[in-house]
């Protein structure tokens, strides 16, 4: 019964795939005929070497959250993963981005993981760390949404423009308090309403005995 | 040879696979937030380099900005809810939060 439930899950899960990667290849052919802009081979400079080693730095760290066993070096991982990508967003010159991803997502994200796996990982008990289940089913759709994703990422003719990277805080801080004035004072109202949120649902319940 | 839109389009998208994979295969209950915070910065390293490479000005980047925002509350709720389901039912295992009252 459970088998014949796992097969049926397994063949409609596998032509769900199928039929997605039919219906996405069959609508991107267009664009894959036109044939992408392919990089031009030019020296290797420094650049291109911190470059990769961001890269690296990023998909690192995010295979040893994605795979790790351990929750704690799942967590180093990510904090590994979030330093790279703010290096990426300094080579996009995205100055401002890079600042608030470290300030928000080291200084503030990360540690409240941290503390969330402090309390709730209980050192005795090892399985509950990490046990997995469903590798080969999570693995295969991963597998093939990063196939379709980097087809789109190297085969579609973007339509790339120069452009020259230019210092971008004070012109953010503008667009923030003009063209960007609702959703920022939108923000900060979700922010307060987490505040409140997060402290009723996480605070220990006092009943009167 | 210079980083071109692509690279940074597959970067962010092994960091969107990865983190996906996360999601899917992860009983606890932070990892599967974590996993969630790949997938958020996937997504942000995408609209940063499409704002670089395609279309200029600092809508992108602003986007981003907001995307940071959000992902940092839904964190502080999500872990706030761990730490509640931890209280509840002694353990961060996703399988075994399937009520909503004790």
């Amino acid at each position: 019964m459970r088998t014949k439930k796992k097969l049926i899950a397994w063949t409609l899960g596998s032509a769900a795939v199928i039929g997605a990667v039919g219906v996405l290849s069959a609508r991107l052919s267009p664009a894959l005929a036109a044939g992408g802009a392919r990089p031009v081979a030019g020296p290797f400079t420094l650049a291109d070497g911190v470059f990769y080693a961001v890269a690296a730095l990023t998909v690192g760290g995010a295979a040893a959250v994605a795979l790790s066993r351990n929750i704690l070096y799942s967590a180093l991982g990510l904090l590994a993963s979030l330093l790279g990508v703010a290096g990426l967003y300094v080579f996009l010159s995205a100055d401002f981005v890079a600042v608030a991803q470290v300030f928000i997502y080291i200084g503030g994200v990360l540690v409240l993981i941290l503390f969330a796996v402090m309390l709730t990982n209980r050192i005795g008990e090892v399985n509950i760390s990490n046990a997995s289940l469903g590798w080969a089913s999570g693995g295969l759709l991963a597998a093939v949404l990063l196939g379709l994703l980097l087809v789109v990422a190297f085969e579609i003719p973007w339509a790339v423009r120069p452009m020259a990277g230019t210092p971008t805080t004070a012109p953010i801080g503008h667009a923030l308090l003009q063209q960007w004035l609702l959703p920022f004072e939108l923000a900060s109202l979700i922010l307060l309403a987490t505040l409140i949120g997060a402290i009723i649902i996480a605070r220990k319940e006092i009943r009167a005995e | 040879m210079i980083p071109t839109l692509s690279h940074y389009l597959a970067v962010a998208a092994i960091l969107f696979a990865l983190g996906l994979f996360t999601v899917l295969t992860r009983r606890n209950a932070v990892a599967v937030l974590m996993g969630v915070e790949l997938m958020l910065n996937a997504s942000n390293v995408n609209l940063v380099a499409f704002n670089k490479f395609v279309v200029g000005g600092l809508t992108g980047q602003t986007f981003a900005l907001f995307v940071v925002v959000l992902a940092a509350a839904e964190a502080a709720v999500g872990l706030a809810i761990v730490l509640s389901i931890f209280h509840t039912f002694k353990t961060i295992d996703v399988r075994a939060a399937d009520l909503m009252r004790e």
